[in-house]
C-alpha cells in the first residue's frame, strides 16, 4: 500500500490541572467570531468544560462530528469515585443535548484547530490556558494512502465475498434485484 | 450598537411583580464607566437620603462592570449596591464567579430591583425571557444548597446563581449573597436581599457580545496573559509568600500563615500570638488542608487559582476563597480543621467571613466579664468550637441573644448595653473589620481606614507596599521595573522610605506623599469597580498586569469610546465624590472618618488631623468632609452641587 507523511495535530488534555475557569470557551468563540474576535459567547465555542464544581468534575470536550440520532444505551464511569455519563467525554453535536450547536440556528459546531492563514502555532485554547490543562502536539506521521476508502455496505459485501465467494454472491444480488 | 456592554438593565419591581427591559443612556457610561459607578449614579438618583434599608423604595441593584463578559481576563465582578442595614450607608459589596458575565450574555449590564415580594421568590433570567417565581419551597435552605436545587429542577446545569442563605433571609446585618465560590458579603446586601422576598437570581445568556475594535482589544488581553505568566514565574522578593504573587492572597494554596497568624489578632480582635506559628502548627495545618482541599479553583475567564473546593469528611462540598479559612480559626482561638468544618455550614447560612466569627468572639467576650449571664445562653456546649456553632446557629435565626447578635458588634453592644459599648471596638462606621492592632501608626493606612468608603481595607489599600524593604538598595531594585506607577514620584516615595528613624512611621511619608499614595491606590479600585477587574490583577498585588496606562487601552478598544488617562482619572474621582455626596447626604461627617481607637497603640493626633486635612482637599472636599461645590460642579455633577446646597448641608462659608 502506498505511503505518505501527513501532520498529525492533537491535543491531550490534562483535566486534573483545569481550574475551571473556562478561558478556553471565551476564546475559542471570539476567534470564530466574524469579523474574528468581535464577539464571545462561551455558548458558540467548540470547546467546553464539563464542570460540576461541588462534585469536582472538570472535563474540556472538543466539538466533533455532527450526529443524526443520539446513542441508545449510554454507560456511566466511575473514575476516581466521581460518576460520568458517556456523554460527558462525547465530542458529538447530537440531538440529545445543547452542547455543539449554534445557540440561534442549532447548526452544528466542529473544533478546527483555529485553522488560519498564516497558520497560528497553536489553537488559541491552548494559548489561553495558562494552567497547561490543554498540551498541543503536533507529529508527523507516516500513514497508509488506501486507493478506495471502503463505505459500510462495501465492507460488508467483502465480507460476503470472503465467506460464500463472489459468484454465489452475485447471484444473490441478481436474483434480489427486481426488474 | 454597544461595544462592551449590552446597553440594556432589567428593572424588577417586586411589589408589583414589573419586569422590564430598559435602554440605558451611554452617555451614563461615559461619565461612571459601569459597575460601581453605575450603580452608584443610579442611586444617586433614586434612593432619596431618608429611604430605608428594609424598605420597598431601598434599591438593590446588581451591576455588572463595564469590561465583564468580553475576553478581559479576570473581568468578571458583579458589584451590588444597596443601602446597607448596618452601616446605614452605601453599601457595594461585591464577587468574582461567574455571574455577571452570564448576565452580559443574558443581554443585561444589570438588574436593579425595587419594590418587595409578599412571598418569598427567585428570579430567572434566560436571555429574553424573565420571570418572578415561587421559591416558598427554598426558605430555610442553604445558599449553594438552593442553586444545585435551582440548576436542577430548571434543567439548567450551566446557568449561575446568586442566592441567599437563612441569615439573609432573617435579616442579620452581615448576611451575604453566595455565588459557588464566590460571595458578596460586605454590608449586609444579603439582608436587603431577604427582606425583599428575593432568594436567588438565576442567569442564562447565550448571546454575543460585542467589542469595537477586535484585534487591538485581543492584543492587549494577550499582553496582559504574558505579563501574568511573567509575574507567576517571577515573584516579588522580599515579602511574605502570601504577598509574593497575583491574585487574591493565595491562601488556598499555600499553608504558610505566620504572617496572619502571628500578625493579626486572635478573638475578638484581641491577643497577638507573636510565638504561635511552629514548625508543629505548620505540619499539621499542611495536613489538614491538603486532605479537604480538592482542586484550586478560579473565577471566570481567568489563569489564577484564588479559590478552593472544600470536602472535610462528614460535611457536603463547598467553595472557599482567600481569608474565610482564617477568621473562624482565630477568632475561636481553634485550629484550621474546625476553620474548614465552621465555613461550611457559615456559607450555605451566607454570612459575611469577616463579621460573623468577630460577633461570635464579642459575645463570648460579653459572657467572660459577665455582661452577659449563662441565662443568655441557654444549652450552650462548653468547648469553645462548639459554642461557635451554637451562636452561629442562633444568629441566623435571630434566635434569644441571636436576635442581637444579628445585629453585628456595633448594634448589639448598644441594644445589650451594661458596658458592652466597649467591648465593640474593631468598628469602623459601625462595621467590623479585619483583626489588627498594631504599635506605630501608619500614615497612609490611617486616611485608608479612615476616609475609604468601601469600609474594608482589602478593598482600598493595594499596590504600594506595606512596608519599607530593609535596605535603601533593595527598594531601589523593587522599583526599578515598577511600571504600574502613574508618576515617578511613587518611586521617590518609595525608595526615601525607611522601616526606621527620621524617614520612617509616622512623619513618612509625609502627609502629601500620603494623601498621594492613598489617592492612587483607592482610585485603582474604583477603576476595577467600575469596569468589573478583579483586584487581584489590578489595583491589589504588588505590580499587577493592569494598571493606569494600559487601562485606557482596553476600555477605548472595547467600547469605541475615546478614554485617556486623565478621562479614566476623572471618572474615578467623578465616582467616588459622587458616593462620598451620597454618603454626607446620609449623615456622614468628618467625625466618622476614624479608625478604632486602639487600632495603634501610638496616636498623632495633631498630625492625623493633619492627614484627614491634605486628604480632603486633595479630594475637592470641605474640612468637614464634605465635596465642595467648585469640586462637584468641575466634575460635571451640578445636580449633586444643588441638591446638597438645597438641603443645607454646607454651613456658613463652608461650600
Amino acid at each position: 500500500m502506498a505511503k505518505a507523511r501527513k501532520i498529525v495535530k492533537s491535543v491531550t488534555i490534562v483535566a486534573d490541572k483545569c481550574n475551571g475557569c473556562r478561558a478556553c470557551e471565551v476564546i475559542c468563540s471570539a476567534f470564530h467570531a466574524a469579523p474574528r474576535y468581535s464577539s464571545n459567547n462561551p455558548a458558540r465555542s467548540r470547546i467546553r468544560i464539563v464542570r460540576e464544581p461541588l462534585r469536582d468534575i472538570y472535563l474540556p470536550v472538543y466539538a466533533g462530528e455532527y450526529t443524526q440520532s443520539e446513542c441508545t444505551g449510554r454507560d456511566k464511569y466511575i473514575i476516581d469515585g466521581k460518576e460520568y455519563s458517556e456523554c460527558d467525554f462525547c465530542r458529538a453535536s447530537c440531538p440529545s443535548r445543547d452542547l455543539f450547536k449554534e445557540p440561534d440556528s442549532g447548526l452544528p459546531l466542529k473544533c478546527d484547530m483555529c485553522e488560519d492563514t498564516p497558520p497560528l502555532a497553536k489553537p488559541k485554547c491552548v494559548e489561553w490556558c495558562l494552567n497547561d490543562a490543554l498540551i498541543y502536539e503536533e507529529r508527523e506521521e507516516e500513514v497508509d494512502v488506501e486507493e478506495v476508502r471502503l463505505g459500510d455496505v462495501e465492507i460488508g459485501i467483502e465480507s460476503l465475498i470472503d465467506k460464500y465467494g463472489l459468484q454465489q454472491v452475485l447471484d444473490t444480488v441478481a436474483r434480489r434485484v427486481k426488474p | 450598537m454597544r461595544y462592551g456592554e449590552t446597553g440594556f438593565d432589567l428593572e424588577i419591581d417586586l411589589s408589583r411583580g414589573g419586569i422590564d427591559r430598559v435602554a440605558s443612556d451611554p452617555e451614563l457610561t461615559r461619565l461612571f464607566l459601569g459597575g460601581l459607578g453605575t450603580n452608584a449614579k443610579i442611586l444617586w438618583d433614586r434612593v432619596p437620603p431618608e429611604t430605608e434599608p428594609f424598605s420597598e423604595d431601598n434599591l438593590l441593584i446588581f451591576g455588572t462592570g463595564l469590561l465583564c463578559g468580553t475576553p478581559a481576563p479576570g473581568c468578571n465582578r458583579t458589584v451590588v449596591s444597596t443601602i446597607s442595614p448596618q452601616t446605614r450607608l452605601m453599601a457595594y459589596s461585591m464577587m468574582g464567579g461567574f455571574w455577571a458575565p452570564e448576565l452580559k450574555y443574558a443581554g443585561f449590564d444589570r438588574v436593579i430591583i425595587r419594590g418587595r415580594s409578599p412571598e418569598l421568590v427567585y428570579l430567572w433570567i434566560h436571555n429574553d425571557k424573565v420571570e418572578i417565581r415561587d421559591a416558598s419551597h427554598l426558605r430555610g435552605l442553604g445558599a449553594i444548597e438552593s442553586a444545585e436545587r435551582l440548576r436542577k429542577e430548571l434543567k439548567e446545569p450551566n446557568a449561575q446563581v446568586a442566592s441567599i442563605g437563612m441569615a439573609g433571609e432573617n435579616r442579620v446585618f452581615y448576611a451575604s449573597i453566595e455565588q459557588g465560590r464566590s460571595s458578596a458579603s460586605r454590608g449586609g446586601i444579603g439582608a436587603v436581599m431577604g427582606d425583599k422576598g428575593l432568594k436567588a437570581i438565576v442567569v442564562r445568556g447565550t448571546r454575543d457580545l460585542n467589542v469595537a475594535r477586535p484585534a487591538e482589544f485581543l492584543d492587549l488581553c494577550d499582553g496582559v496573559l504574558k505579563y501574568i505568566k511573567h509575574r507567576e514565574e517571577n515573584p516579588i522578593q522580599g515579602v511574605p509568600p502570601i504577598l509574593a504573587g497575583l491574585g487574591s492572597p493565595q491562601e488556598m494554596r499555600i499553608v504558610d500563615e505566620q504572617w496572619h497568624t502571628t500578625s493579626f489578632m486572635w478573638g475578638n480582635s484581641r491577643t497577638r500570638r507573636k510565638d504561635f506559628w511552629t514548625h508543629e502548627i505548620e505540619e499539621k495545618w499542611r495536613e489538614t488542608q491538603e486532605n479537604v482541599r480538592t482542586r484550586l479553583i478560579s473565577c471566570y475567564n481567568c489563569p489564577m487559582k484564588c479559590g478552593a473546593t472544600i470536602s472535610v469528611p462528614g460535611l457536603p462540598t463547598y467553595m472557599m476563597k482567600c481569608y474565610s479559612k482564617l477568621t473562624y480559626t482565630m477568632a475561636a482561638f481553634s485550629d484550621l480543621d474546625f476553620g474548614f468544618r465552621i465555613a461550611q455550614r457559615a456559607t450555605e447560612y451566607g454570612v459575611d467571613g469577616f463579621s460573623a466569627p468577630q460577633v461570635m468572639a464579642f459575645a463570648l467576650e460579653l459572657l467572660e466579664a459577665g455582661i452577659l449571664t449563662d441565662e443568655d445562653f441557654p444549652g450552650m456546649p462548653p468547648d469553645v468550637e462548639g459554642r461557635f456553632f451554637w451562636l452561629l446557629d442562633r444568629i441566623v435565626r435571630r434566635e434569644g441573644i441571636g436576635d442581637a447578635l444579628a445585629d453585628g458588634t456595633y448594634w448589639a453592644a448598644r441594644r445589650i448595653g451594661k458596658g458592652a459599648e466597649a467591648y465593640d471596638h474593631n468598628t469602623i462606621k459601625k462595621h467590623e473589620q479585619l483583626p489588627l492592632k498594631l504599635g506605630m501608626l501608619n500614615p497612609v493606612y490611617y486616611l485608608m481606614y479612615s476616609t475609604g468608603e468601601k469600609i474594608n481595607i482589602t478593598q482600598i489599600e493595594g499596590q504600594f507596599p506595606q512596608e519599607p524593604f530593609a535596605t535603601r538598595e533593595a527598594r531601589e531594585e523593587f522599583v526599578k521595573d515598577w511600571i504600574q506607577v502613574p508618576d515617578d514620584k511613587f518611586k521617590k516615595y518609595y525608595v526615601d522610605w525607611e522601616p526606621r528613624g527620621e524617614m520612617s512611621n509616622p512623619y513618612y511619608p509625609t502627609v502629601e506623599a500620603s494623601c498621594d499614595i492613598v489617592d492612587w491606590m483607592e482610585k485603582m479600585h474604583y477603576v476595577d469597580d467600575a469596569l468589573g477587574m478583579c483586584a487581584g490583577l489590578s489595583s491589589f498585588p504588588l505590580k499587577p498586569p493592569y494598571h493606569i496606562h494600559n487601562y485606557p487601552d482596553f476600555i477605548s478598544a472595547a467600547t469605541g469610546m475615546d478614554f485617556d488617562k486623565d478621562a479614566l482619572w476623572q471618572s474615578a474621582t467623578r465616582t467616588r465624590t459622587l458616593i462620598r455626596a451620597f454618603n454626607v447626604r446620609r449623615g456622614m461627617r468628618r467625625s466618622d472618618d476614624r479608625p478604632p481607637d486602639d487600632h495603634w497603640k501610638k496616636r498623632f493626633p495633631d498630625l492625623e488631623a493633619q492627614l484627614l486635612d491634605g486628604y480632603y482637599k486633595l479630594k475637592g472636599f470641605n474640612r468637614d468632609g464634605i465635596p465642595t461645590l467648585e469640586s462637584l460642579h468641575a466634575l460635571g455633577l451640578d445636580d449633586v452641587a444643588e441638591d446638597l446646597e438645597q438641603r443645607g448641608i454646607y454651613r456658613h462659608g463652608q461650600s
